[in-house]
């Protein structure tokens, strides 16, 4: 008996809400308004999505998959030159040092980044 | 800069949420996406679409003959006529399960699925276990929803892709005679939709 680490119980009982964090849903979005605006293809993306999801890294449990979706995202957005992944590091540094700049209960805004010039 | 010393009204965003606004930002800077976008996708998803959708055309394909044959021949559009289209222009196929066949869906390369009327897929059918024990051992998967079939019940196993997703019809319970469409979708479940499972009788819903 080898059962997968999928677990198959709970159907139809209580769902587990759609998304997990909020940033899982906003990446879920920008694929979608991408698409919508004709940047790709959804045979693109799809094309994209399960190359990422082929990796041996992809848990059975599929519990990072919206981790490979991003990676997905970020892959397409760089072959379509749109953004890089220099660039992307850099500006997601700059919104956690602007995150900590950032007093309790304000915005965080990224000009907030002690380190923008 | 300083290192991590986390005080706990500090604010920290973690790598993955940075690296989403990082790329918000690039996208929005550039025009592409905009932000009020994306929150009223992320409420459509959350909110307003799912397997109730699938529900209501199950119900009325087992309820009204001629919308049943519509549903055989042309799925995307008898769908569509309840308000339920799609958005990645994909083509839907109806697959009705009989007591020859029950049908099953899958997406073996990534995670398609109908969305415009069962909403986002559950986590089990983007697992790669589902994915590939669907195809290779179908009556051993359903045995662990405990959908145990009859024998001579033959299991086809469809393979979604992003042109094409399917919508299993399950069969109508007995002893549903004149309920009204309304109560027949409250037996439809999200996995009966997915062939995962079957509809529930009247009572057990």
């Amino acid at each position: 008996m080898s059962l997968p680490d999928f677990d198959p119980r709970g159907q139809g009982a209580i769902d587990p809400p759609t998304f997990q964090e909020p940033w899982q849903a906003q990446a879920f979005a920008m694929v979608v308004a991408l698409h919508e605006r004709g940047l790709f293809s959804w045979a693109d993306w799809a094309e994209a999505l399960s190359t990422r999801l082929a990796q041996p890294d992809f848990r059975h449990d599929a519990g990072n998959y919206y981790e490979c979706w991003l990676d997905a995202l970020e892959t397409l957005m760089t072959r379509k030159g749109i953004a890089d992944p220099d660039h992307i590091g850099t500006l997601a540094a700059a919104w956690q040092r602007a995150a900590k700049a950032t007093p309790h209960g304000k915005p965080i805004l990224l000009e907030n980044d002690p380190d923008r010039n | 800069m300083a290192h991590h010393h986390d005080h706990d009204h500090d604010n920290e965003l973690d790598p993955m949420t940075a690296r989403v606004r990082a790329l918000e930002t690039i996208l929005t800077e550039k025009g592409l996406v905009d932000p009020a976008a994306i929150d009223a996708i992320v409420d459509t998803y959350e909110h307003k679409v799912g397997p109730r959708n699938g529900a209501r055309v199950v119900a009325r394909a087992w309820s009204d003959r001629q919308y049943a044959d519509w549903l055989k021949q042309d799925a995307t559009a008898a769908i569509a006529s309840l308000g339920f289209t799609g958005r990645q222009g994909e083509h839907m196929q109806a697959v009705f399960n009989t007591p020859e066949t029950h049908n099953l869906v899958v997406c073996t390369l990534c995670s398609c699925y109908p969305w415009s009327v069962l909403g986002l897929p559950p986590v089990w059918y983007k697992s790669p276990p589902y994915r590939s024990r669907a195809v290779i051992d179908p009556r051993g998967v359903l045995a662990e929803f405990n959908v145990v079939l009859p024998q001579s019940t033959r299991i086809r196993v469809w393979d979604s892709t992003a042109e094409l997703r399917y919508l299993v019809i399950p069969m109508r319970p007995a002893n549903t005679e004149g309920l009204s469409e309304e109560a027949l979708a409250d037996l439809v479940t999200r996995d009966s939709m997915i062939g995962a499972g079957l509809a529930l009788a009247p009572g057990a819903a």
